[in-house]
């Protein structure tokens, strides 16, 4: 039988769904306990109308693998960063046109940027650097809306937290 | 999961896949939400309680600039931004329950839709900035600013809560706010500093919000002065980039706890979870 976390690396996300869970780092952990199998994910933002799904996804994967009792735990901490986005994940965003997201900023003082800093964001269409920010906010809560000067393409950038 | 067709998702063992944001379960579902020892559980939940009111009555003013804003982006992001505060507020009266069940309205409800739905204005807590009714982009600006400036510096001393349910809150919003703040502060140096109509509306916008920025900092210690400093710097520095000027207004004195504009947002926000209450969504 294939283990409880082979299955659950198998469920993808309901809204990058060329990811899975796992490729998002939002799958922490599976245990297989007498009890039945245990499984922890974190959300990627405070609101994250996905969660549900998730949950759902992988009781039903969990399910259909053979797996009787799941129960799905959240965990808060330590908060999900895009730092977690696997080196696969970061592959299969930009394969789907999402440019993935660099270094997450680390602790300290937080400043005020008046003006969005300058960042090296290839388009994930043609490559070039030339590109620039139009939202912060796009269709999903962990996107930004960004925009190719020279293939004049809009793209959406997983924005780094 | 791959599915044939999307109709064949909709016929398996639950309905969550219907849409985003139905099938609701708590959102504090397998955490351990036990009081720490040496955490007096009443005073957690009023706190949790007082800022998950501000985020969930701040999440409504944001919404209902979805369908009215300037721009599309501009819609999205008041969305989103919206939707991080009613997640927040989702977090912390689920917390506020746990820690103190005889806070919640006794009716057949999740703990967090009691609280959101059943309780009546004199039962909130939240400041009287996020209630004031606003069709105006400039003050939803201003205020924002104000909202995320403060509500950011506050969450970064709650990540050294004493609960650790908090603490976890805490750290997760501060990345939010970081995002809301910035967006919030970019439109005031933009609109600020821009056409003559656009900076006179703007000093209006900051003008109307400013007397309820002394009640955000009703504290007396060391630390309650600090997070005003630093409240106070970060305005400063949005104010002089957008070539407006800082307003000097005397507060609002204190008649009552809320304004006149808690009851007609609780009366829409409420209605169909009291008209309805044996609804499942």
């Amino acid at each position: 039988m294939v283990s409880a976390r082979a299955v659950a690396e198998t469920v993808t996300d309901p809204e990058l769904p060329m990811l899975t869970l796992a490729d998002l780092g939002v799958l922490r952990e599976v245990e297989e306990t007498p009890d039945g199998v245990v499984v922890t994910i974190t959300p990627t933002y405070t609101g994250c109308p996905a969660m549900d799904a998730m949950r759902s996804d992988l009781r039903s994967a969990l399910h259909q693998a053979g797996f009787g009792a799941v129960d799905v735990r959240t965990v808060l901490s330590p908060a999900w960063t895009t730092d977690w986005i696997t080196a696969t994940g970061r592959q299969k965003l930009a394969e789907a046109g999402i440019a993935p997201p660099g270094a997450a900023p680390r602790g300290g003082p937080i400043p005020l940027t008046l003006t969005a800093p300058p960042k090296r964001v290839a388009c994930p269409r043609c490559g070039s650097p030339d590109t620039e920010l139009l939202s912060e906010f796009s269709a999903t809560a962990c996107k930004a809306l960004r925009r190719c000067r020279a293939c004049a393409e809009p793209f959406e950038h997983v924005k780094e937290i | 999961m791959s599915f044939d067709n999307a109709y064949e998702a909709l016929t398996e063992d639950n309905d969550t896949r219907w849409a985003f944001g139905t099938g609701f379960t708590d959102p504090l579902a397998g955490m351990d939400t036990s009081v720490p020892s040496g955490v007096d559980a009443a005073e957690l939940a009023r706190s949790c309680l007082w800022l998950g009111d501000d985020a969930l009555i701040m999440s409504h003013r944001l919404q209902e600039w979805v369908a009215a804003a300037p721009e599309l982006e501009d819609e999205v992001a008041l969305a989103n931004i919206g939707l991080d505060l009613l997640g927040q507020a989702r977090l912390l009266l689920a917390r506020a329950a746990k820690a103190d069940p005889a806070l919640v309205p006794a009716v057949n409800q999740s703990d967090e839709d009691a609280l959101a739905f059943f309780r009546a204005a004199e039962d909130f807590h939240n400041v009287r900035l996020v209630e004031l009714a606003g069709g105006d982009f400039a003050f939803s600006m201003a205020r924002l600013l104000v909202f995320s400036t403060w509500r950011l510096a506050l969450f970064q001393r709650l990540v050294d809560s004493p609960d650790q349910v908090l603490t976890a809150i805490a750290a997760k919003g501060v990345k939010e706010l970081t995002y809301h703040r910035d967006y919030a502060a970019r439109w005031v140096v933009r609109l600020g500093d821009g056409t003559d109509l656009s900076h006179e509306r703007m000093q209006a916008g900051l003008d109307e919000v400013w007397p309820y920025v002394d009640e955000l900092f009703d504290g007396e210690n060391e630390d309650d002065k600090a997070l005003r400093e630093e409240f106070d710097a970060v305005m400063a520095q949005v104010i002089t980039a957008g070539a407006l000027k800082q307003p000097y207004l005397r507060p609002v004195p204190t008649a009552g706890r809320h304004t006149e504009h808690l009851e007609p947002l609780l009366a829409e926000m409420q209605s169909v979870a009291r008209a309805h209450p044996d609804a499942t969504w």
